[in-house]
């Protein structure tokens, strides 16, 4: 209360107590540290992990091409994933019944069908239709594309890969968007704001926290999902160890050097997820300071 | 067309599915009018503010906004629906301030009062951000400029959401229960704001159970109970000299 004595109250003995053992913790921890102990040791002197190989081609040309051609298919179809995804999402939730149903069907075909057959599927799209043009629906055509040269193999690559993602993207955002309180939109309505406005504005940002996370997950499922264009050659990080072991049998230092290669790049994506995560928190901490202007 | 009024409903209803929640309004608000509305929960008068400005459709009558018919266009007998663009132009014109204030919680407080001017009006940013900056004064808040939602009190929320609405310049502003999601000790602070509003000469339609502003502030004031209006007249009148058994029974248990 308000007004009180100046005497300062009676302090009490700071608590002496036994504390509770915990003999349990310490032989789990004993055990993990033998079993550990035991992994290095076998890393180490078992002569047929060939680290003498991993070492020479861990920066090898194929391997370091391979790589660029592993980080440029992520990013493609992570991009064609996000873009995709966010459209199929927002149509998802438009009121027009055909609209809504054809995103439903969309998402309904790509989540149902293996990556790994729409890979193939779309690398050998010229066999389907030799030719692509642009015209007049059930009418006369004006331009005419040879599929092989619109879609190469890398591309079909990047479509499989890109448009499968778009449709799990497209759950991430829709569950975002409507993680978002009406209100949000209905104070923005109140402002006069139109729908684009609204959906860009003050949705989509509040909704990027909830939807970071899983697309963060998905881009590092995304990166080694690239490895399946080793089916249709794509020339990716796998592609090009297999090809290596393919030729002088050593299996398994070039699958470790992948295996690194990929341990990195995934490690490098959960740091930028960190970051990015952060940017978009916002708002959402009591404390004031740090990302306080 | 009626002469100047700011806002007239004309036997306005509306249901939610088979629940008709307003059967049949008739008001009139006077621009610079201060008329508050009051009522149990239920009785229709927060839909009735949200029809206002077309968040809620009316399915029947009709509402003007300054002469303007809402959310229709009258071309000889028929009335067209308004494009959501038309929608969102007339919205400008009328601030709305929330029960549960809904700032954008992405935004600090002058990023909040920032937004619609910028996003809507194409205001040049500059000028905007004096206005914003001014507006955060006059609601006592300067110093919380450069706050996320989430650092202010409820009451320091709502108060920028007030900002928020006058940063477009409204000639009517709406109020749904801007106090009843406060704790006690901050109610006042949106009050005074909201009675410095009205000194001003804006005209406000106001839902509130703060009787103590309906009777100081207002102009007129509203009893609603079942979808329609009981009593209207002078604070003094409804409050002093109820007519209705309905109104005599709600003031006896608010005041």
């Amino acid at each position: 209360m308000a007004g009180s004595t100046d005497s300062a109250p009676p302090r009490s003995e700071p608590i002496a107590a036994v504390p509770v053992r915990h003999p349990g913790r310490w032989v789990a921890a004993a055990v993990l540290l033998v079993l550990a102990a035991m992994v290095v040791h076998s890393l180490l002197t078992n002569p047929a992990w060939q680290w003498s190989v991993v070492g020479d081609y861990l920066f090898s040309g194929r391997v370091l091409g391979g790589l660029l051609v592993t980080a440029e298919l992520t990013v493609l179809a992570m991009l064609i994933g996000v873009v995709g995804g966010v459209l199929i999402a927002v149509m998802r939730l438009s009121n027009n019944p055909i609209v809504s149903g054809v995103a439903w069907f969309y998402a309904w075909f790509f989540r149902g069908t293996p990556v790994l057959v729409q890979i193939i599927f779309w690398s050998f799209i010229g066999f389907l239709y030799p030719y692509l043009s642009l015209g007049i629906p059930f009418g006369p055509e004006f331009i005419f594309f040879d599929s092989n040269k619109l879609i190469p193999l890398f591309m079909g690559a990047v479509l499989g890969l890109g448009l499968n993602e778009a449709a799990y993207m497209s759950e991430i955002v829709r569950a975002g968007i409507l993680s978002v309180d009406t209100g949000q939109t209905e104070a923005a309505e109140a402002l006069g704001m139109t729908r684009t406005k609204i959906m860009t504005r003050i949705v989509l940002p509040q909704a990027m926290r909830v939807i970071i996370p899983p697309t963060g997950n998905e881009t590092i499922s995304m990166l080694k999902t690239t490895s399946l264009v080793a089916v249709v050659a794509g020339g990716d990080l796998f592609t090009e160890v297999q090809l290596i072991y393919g030729g002088n049998y050593k299996q398994i230092p070039l699958l470790v050097v992948a295996s690194l290669w990929y341990l990195l790049f995934t490690s490098v994506l959960s740091v930028g997820q960190y970051y990015i995560e952060r940017r978009y928190s916002r708002g959402t901490s009591v404390q004031a300071g740090g990302n306080v202007r | 067309m009626s002469d100047r009024l700011m806002v007239k409903a004309e036997g306005v209803h509306k249901n939610f599915g088979r629940v008709e929640v307003l059967k049949g309004i008739d008001l009139e608000v006077r621009p610079g009018e201060v008329m508050c509305v009051i009522g149990p929960s239920g009785s229709g008068k927060s839909t009735f503010l949200r029809c206002i400005n077309h968040l809620e459709k009316v399915n029947a009558g009709k509402l003007w906004v300054d002469g303007e018919l809402v959310g229709y266009r009258q071309k000889g007998d028929k009335l067209y629906e308004l494009r959501d663009h038309e929608v969102a132009q007339k919205r400008r014109e009328i601030g709305m301030v929330f029960q549960k204030f809904n700032l954008f919680p992405h935004m600090t407080a002058l990023e909040n009062v920032m937004e619609a001017p910028i996003q809507v009006k194409k205001e040049p940013r500059g000028e905007v951000r004096e206005r914003a900056a001014e507006l955060l004064r006059q609601v006592g808040l300067s110093d919380k400029a450069g706050n996320y939602p989430a650092q202010l009190s409820g009451g320091q929320q709502q108060r920028v959401a007030i900002a928020r609405a006058l940063a477009m310049k409204p000639k009517l502003m709406l109020f749904d229960e801007p106090t009843s999601a406060l704790d006690p000790e901050l109610v006042g602070d949106v009050l005074g704001v909201m009675r410095q509003l009205a000194d001003e000469g804006m005209t406000m339609v106001v839902v509130t159970h703060e009787m103590g502003f309906a009777r100081e502030v207002g102009d007129s004031l509203v009893f609603m109970d079942g979808g329609v209006v009981v009593e209207q007249g002078t604070p003094r009148e409804v409050i002093t000299d109820p007519q209705h058994e309905r109104t005599k029974a709600f003031l006896a248990k608010v005041l």
